[in-house]
């Protein structure tokens, strides 16, 4: 039983089957996620109502059997064998059916009481396949239900006929057969565990897997049923495969085999699919993956999410720096009012002129990136970014699946990070983990996208054109830099040959256009803006302070900057600079921000929403193109901010990978910004 | 009898086993590649690597040496069904 004796429910299925879509349509917004208790795995668990009855539905992470080969694959099958569930929703995807029913099927070999919830069915009855869910029904003996959870579809069914099999458990399941020989020595050692087992766990499921071998499955059984002594039985299975004169691999392929043919029958039986042969799905896929045109596309495509957020955000962001900073006058007023003109400086020039600098920059192309990258993930995009990606990671002898975590990092890299949890080896995960902060987050591309306006769109022309492709050029810098990154690690202190990787290519989904716009709005936009905010105004004080508190006549910003001014300069760039690089540690997002209010400590500040203002001031304190491109190279490499690396040290569990994954980048940036800055020297 | 690495993109093959005793071996089982599964060869990455594999109506990629630890023969018919 769950929580206040509400009914438990687990939630299982292979990856990409909109499995929570289901969850979240289930239990909206009562749910509460973190991790599994001892696991780097997230867990969602929701409560939903249906006919007066509690029911607490545990979302499991995808699988594509109970044979476990990641951590994620081992924390569903524990819990499905030991977890306490009452039912077990099992979630298919109704396009690519006979793939789905092997999990459903080993799930059947532990518990009767599972419904099968087809899902996607109004995407196979596009693609002009269709379930018969009653025939399926009457093969399988348990409920299934089909349901296109998207439009919300069939969950009301779902719920009744898991109150069912809740209330009643069914009593003819289809048990799959295995060949007669194999079929006598289950049999035969079930029977002997049965008597151990006391019911606790299916006998036939734990006979099948001793014929296997499948070691890790039973040292869970032995984990979590102790004192249970599983050791004689591992005798008898051994003694029961020379009997079949067969090895252990030899039973688990007879196993898998008699799963998958009894999958085939039923889709004989319940699926007529009158697909249309036009293979348009096919030529969209071969020309994104293609020889010529694979790679062009790609960076085709992200030059067009860049032309779209830098020409969009123009004139959004003028009109809020205008709003936000026509209220620094009434502000001041007020505190003059209340008597406190003592507090103009520090919160309205200090912190207030921050923030409305942070939100106005930030919000316009935050609001327009991040749903047009949400929409190239919900189109499927990704994966075939990885899948064209792949060979250059395995030359570097990592993952391909590190290219989807370079993409997470656009977004934040701490999420990022989090993200590297989909790579199984932990030597792959470690190099993609301590490279991720080298791909710019949504915090670093307002400033990539300023500085490349002011001083670079100018001087090559064509306008939002030009400042994309170059936008596009510094990204492919910073994939580089995280190829050679990762070369290196795997060279030195990652040794190691890459491992096996399979990747589902899922179909491509049209796009749930309103629901893409308000999960990016809500789910990152306002939590990165949020986040920011909540650093820029404490940060703009920090900064009013040392430009106002002068012992000896001498203001501490100027001291700190005097002292950092002969490595900025080594750098290419000054000590501002880097007064502001170090202070904008919790939030990329403010370095330019301080950076300006430390160019213009002392003066009355000059308000800075203009661009050609900002262009001036900047110019006026010894900017030159190769300052601004010195900055633009710092941003892309150097330390990743405090909420990265705090996520890093609770991934690794480590703090001598987390000051690793300080270094690197850092490293790496000096080294190339000292490189330019000498350049700059002989050239200029 | 063949590799699957070896068969070219357009082709179609029946999977006579995975022989081997790997945990890639297993999960190859897992996603389908079982005796008697049809499997073509959709496309491949701009390098030629990975290679994109139709098995049980969804769509796997594969490196090259590990498609090499599946056994395939010629298919009795195309296997074309995928739109």
């Amino acid at each position: 039983m769950g929580l206040n004796g509400a009914r438990l429910v687990a939630l299982a299925g292979n990856p990409n089957v909109g499995k929570s879509t289901v969850f979240n349509a289930l239990t909206g917004m009562r749910q509460h996620t973190g991790n599994w208790p001892g696991k780097t795995v997230a867990s969602a668990r929701g409560t939903c109502r249906h006919a007066g009855r509690e029911y607490e539905l545990v979302d499991t992470p995808g699988a594509y059997s109970l044979n476990a080969h990641s951590a994620e694959e081992e924390v569903t099958r524990d819990f499905l064998c030991f977890g306490g569930a009452e039912a077990v929703i099992v979630v298919c995807d109704a396009t690519c059916l006979e793939r789905n029913l092997n999990l459903a099927l080993q799930i059947l070999e532990l518990t009767p009481r599972v419904v099968l919830c087809v899902n996607l069915m109004d995407e196979a009855a596009r693609r002009r396949i269709r379930v018969d869910t009653r025939a399926l029904e009457r093969l399988l003996g348990v409920p299934v239900v089909g349901t296109s959870a998207r439009g919300g579809r069939g969950l009301e069914r779902l719920l009744e006929r898991v109150d069912e099999v809740v209330g009643r458990a069914p009593e003819h399941p289809l048990r799959v057969a295995y060949p007669p020989e194999l079929e006598s020595e289950v049999e035969r050692l079930s029977r002997s565990v049965a008597l151990r087992l006391d019911g606790r766990l299916d006998a036939r499921w734990t006979a099948l897997r001793l014929l296997e071998g499948n070691d890790a499955a039973l040292d869970a059984v032995q984990a979590h049923l102790s004192p249970l002594d599983i050791r004689p039985a591992l005798q008898a299975a051994q003694n029961a495969r020379a009997v079949l004169g067969m090895s252990a691999q030899q039973v688990e392929t007879a196993v898998v085999g008699a799963i998958y043919r009894e999958a085939e029958r039923l889709c004989a039986a319940a699926v007529h699919s009158q697909e249309a042969q036009d293979g348009r799905r096919l030529r969209v896929d071969r020309l994104l993956t293609g020889r010529l045109t694979g790679i062009p596309a790609m960076l085709l495509l992200l030059a067009a999410v860049f032309y779209l957020t830098i020409r969009g955000a123009n004139l959004p962001s003028q009109l809020l720096s205008d709003a936000l900073f026509s209220l620094e006058a009434p502000l001041s007023r007020a505190l003059d009012a209340l008597g406190a003109s003592w507090l103009r400086g520090p919160l309205v020039e200090g912190a207030y002129r921050t923030l409305a600098w942070v939100v106005s920059v930030m919000l316009p192309p935050m609001a327009i990136f991040f749903p047009l990258f949400t929409l190239l993930e919900d189109v499927g995009f990704l994966p075939r970014v990885a899948f064209n990606l792949d060979g250059c990671f395995k030359r570097c002898h990592a993952c391909g699946k590190q290219a989807l975590t370079v993409c997470m990092g656009f977004g934040c890299n701490a999420a990022g990070v989090v993200g590297c949890r989909i790579i199984d080896s932990p030597r792959e995960r470690l190099i993609a983990i301590l490279t991720n902060a080298l791909t710019p987050c949504n915090g670093r591309f307002p400033l990539l996208i300023q500085l490349i306006t002011l001083f670079f769109v100018g001087a090559l022309g064509g306008g939002a054109v030009s400042g994309a492709l170059m936008l596009t050029g510094l990204i492919v810098l910073s994939l580089g830099m995280t190829l050679l990154a990762s070369r290196l690690l795997s060279a030195t202190l990652l040794r190691g040959v890459p491992s096996a990787f399979t990747l589902e290519l899922p179909p491509f989904r049209r796009p749930q256009v309103g629901r893409v716009i308000v999960r990016s709005v809500f789910d990152r936009t306002l939590f990165v803006l949020g986040r920011a905010a909540a650093v820029a105004a404490p940060a703009g004080l920090v900064i009013w302070l040392l430009a106002n508190i002068a012992p000896g006549g001498v203001s501490l910003m100027a001291r700190l900057n005097a002292l950092l001014d002969p490595l900025g300069r080594l750098l290419g760039m000054d000590g501002v600079l880097l007064t502001a690089f170090l202070l904008g540690f919790p939030a990329n997002e403010i370095v330019l921000p301080l950076a300006v209010m430390g160019y213009a400590q002392g003066n009355a500040l000059a308000q800075t929403g203009g661009a050609l203002a900002l262009r001036t001031l900047l110019s006026q304190n010894g900017w030159t193109e190769w300052t601004a491109l010195c900055v633009m190279l710092f941003s892309l490499f150097h330390w990743p901010c405090s909420t990265t690396l705090l996520t890093i040290r609770r991934e690794t569990g480590s703090a001598r990978w987390t000051a690793l994954a300080l270094l690197l980048p850092t490293a790496l940036g000096m080294a190339l910004c000292a490189l330019v800055a000498a350049a700059a020297r002989v050239l200029a | 009898m063949n590799a699957l690495c070896d068969m070219p993109t357009g082709k179609s093959a029946r999977v006579v086993g995975v022989p081997g005793d790997g945990a890639m071996n297993r999960r190859l089982l897992d996603v389908g590649f079982t005796p008697g599964a049809a499997v073509t060869c959709l496309f491949q990455a701009p390098g030629g690597d990975p290679r994109a594999y139709l098995v049980r109506g969804a769509v796997i990629a594969l490196r090259r040496e590990d498609a090499r630890a599946v056994q395939v023969e010629p298919a009795l018919r195309e296997v074309v069904a995928w739109a």
